[in-house]
């Protein structure tokens, strides 16, 4: 199977862009996952309410919330203009950020279930031990639920090459910029071009069953509890 | 117990949970081994844990060695109190081998409890050969022994330990205990021992706090403590003294051995000991009977006078409760009231004392 010089980009921003949101997800959804795991204060809920919202919420609605907040009279769109960044809809950065709120819970929730999975032993065995939070965190509770940081950075990765309503909401369709895999697929189907479609589509299909294949049997063979919240 | 707040340990908690409250004031020795001790429930665990600084009790106040750990807004995280935790189950970092728990516990060491060596602690606890093996291919009375080395090698000034054996089967207690004893001989560490088996508490204990409902209902010296005959924790069968003694006389003919404690002496089956070692002997209520005179043949080989200090109830009130004095020594009888009744004994009264079995304990 070839692609065109115009799939490729698209399949190459795709993956560009899951990564990056794959890599800023683990950054910043750990400590979030590790503050909902530990925590009992009364913003838990709160908190892990939104976190879980795009697991609910049609990605248009999502898309379309985004979009306001980032443009020109938008908070994140203020912030942004004052930092001399210009207005994040529309370009390949404002596809991250809002694919960072998009995947979030995909990665939040595997990373938070495999912490909770562990209870609170190794981390008060540790502490008595004399181990700060942040040495703790970094020599037992990262090595032991490892196998849920694993299925959150495959489960964010695979999300984030998935999406479509949320970035046709925010960031059109602009090729080299905005054009993603699912969008591509799309325009090749309103323009009748079924058999690029195919291609991108069935690579899609095989794409998504060896990441999930991947996921089950490395699930199995490290016996781990983490559950999985399949998309 | 030395009463200056520099060398002790002073705790007094207030913790309220759905059905449950722990209320605690206490003052502990820093030295040997302080068993807490209650049936399940009793806020034993609780008080630890808040020792611990794992659970934080709404009112707390806590000093160790004249250090303040918890008063007021004052609270020392648990990774900055000189302290070391054994846990009742398994404990140890699964991802690492045996060995590596003890480094792990090594390299963030306290720098001001006692220097130990890991090759010491490995001879200690007999662990040798179990060093290079993850802790899912040990066994549970293995397990336990690395994470009581893996406490050792933190050098800690405080010793907690929450019923470290109960999770074993008989025959892994009795495998761990000696260990427990040859610890707390050799290495100057204040213990604090949770635990609801009184065995244990005959075996290892010096300082022992009763705990029922969450509060703390006898604290005091073993030996005292054990023989007060309102001592509020029905103990049932379990009920006996316990006894300091020295060693004095082996008898090969017949395998035992004579062993002195203040007041008297008693024989008692030989177990290699050396003439000369402190032991404890662990005397139950129901294995003492009374006699108005010692000249009876019989197979009892102890047979003992002793002056009558005080009688008390029982659980039963069939039964009562005769709390003897020898020299110095106190001993606790379970006899019938009709019995007392017939033989017409009562407080200030010599009557003889016939001790079915004694246990050398430690």
């Amino acid at each position: 199977m070839f692609f065109s010089e115009a799939d490729i980009h698209t399949l190459l921003l795709s993956i560009k862009l899951a990564t990056v949101v794959t890599l800023i997800l683990l950054i910043l959804g750990t400590p979030i996952a590790w503050w909902l795991s530990q925590t009992r204060s009364r913003f838990k809920g709160v908190v892990s309410s939104i976190v879980a919202l795009p697991l609910v919420l049609p990605p248009t609605v999502l898309g379309f919330y985004l979009l306001l907040a980032m443009g020109p009279h938008g908070l994140l769109g203020q912030l942004t203009q004052w930092l001399g960044l210009g207005t994040l809809p529309f370009t390949f950065e404002g596809l991250v950020v809002a694919s960072v709120f998009y995947s979030m819970p995909f990665v939040v929730q595997p990373i938070q279930n495999a912490i909770e999975g562990l209870g609170q032993r190794p981390v008060e065995v540790a502490a008595s031990l004399g181990a700060s939070p942040l040495d703790t965190f970094f020599t037992v509770v990262l090595p032991l639920a490892k196998p849920g940081f694993i299925t959150a950075g495959i489960l964010g990765f695979a999300h984030t090459i998935g999406e479509f309503g949320v970035i046709l909401m925010i960031g059109g369709n602009i090729p080299e910029e905005t054009r993603v895999i699912s969008i591509q697929i799309y325009d090749h189907v309103e323009s009748m071009n079924y058999a690029e479609a195919h291609k991108l589509a069935a690579t899609m299909v095989v794409f998504s069953f060896a990441v999930l294949l991947t996921l089950y049997t490395l699930t199995r063979q490290t016996h781990n509890k983490t559950q999985i919240h399949a998309p | 117990m030395n009463p200056t707040a520099t060398d002790n340990l002073q705790a007094c908690f207030k913790l309220d949970r759905p059905g449950f409250s722990l209320d605690v004031d206490i003052t502990l020795p820093n030295r040997g081994v302080t068993a807490i001790f209650g049936h399940s429930g009793s806020g034993k665990t609780s008080l630890l844990r808040c020792i611990a600084g794992f659970e934080k009790a709404a009112y707390g106040h806590l000093t160790f060695e004249g250090q303040t750990w918890q008063n007021g807004k004052t609270f020392v995280p648990t990774h900055r109190r000189p302290l070391a935790y054994v846990f009742q189950e398994a404990s140890l970092f699964n991802h690492l081998t045996a060995r590596k728990n003890l480094t792990y516990a090594q390299r963030r060491a306290g720098h001001d409890g006692p220097v130990v060596g890991l090759d010491d602690i490995i001879d200690l606890l007999g662990i040798r050969k179990l060093l290079e093996q993850y802790p899912s291919q040990l066994s549970g009375g293995e397990r336990q022994r690395i994470a009581i080395a893996r406490a050792l090698m933190n050098r800690p000034r405080l010793l907690l330990m929450d019923e470290p054996l109960a999770a074993l089967d008989q025959a892994r207690k009795q495998e761990i205990l000696p260990y427990i004893e040859t610890l707390k001989r050799e290495m100057h560490l204040p213990i604090l021992y949770v635990t609801h088996a009184p065995e244990e508490v005959a075996r290892l204990a010096d300082t022992l706090v009763a705990m029922e409902k969450g509060r703390v209902v006898a604290l005091g010296g073993l030996t005292e403590t054990l023989a007060a005959l309102d001592f509020p924790i029905r103990l049932g069968e379990e009920s006996g003294v316990v006894i300091p003694a020295v060693i004095a006389e082996h008898d090969p003919q017949w395998q035992l051995i004579r062993v002195n404690f203040d007041g008297g002496s008693l024989w008692l089956r030989d177990n290699q000991t050396t003439i000369g070692d402190f032991v404890r002997i662990r005397v139950l209520a129901r294995d003492i009977s009374l006699a108005l005179d010692g000249n009876h043949a019989s197979s009892i080989t102890n047979t003992l006078p002793a002056t009558i200090d005080e009688i008390g109830q029982d659980e039963h009130p069939g039964l009562a409760l005769v709390k003897l004095k020898v020299g110095s020594t106190f001993f606790v009888a379970r006899v019938t009231r009709r019995s007392l009744h017939h033989l017409k004994l009562s407080v200030g009264e010599t009557t003889w004392m016939q001790i079915k079995s004694v246990a050398l304990v430690q």
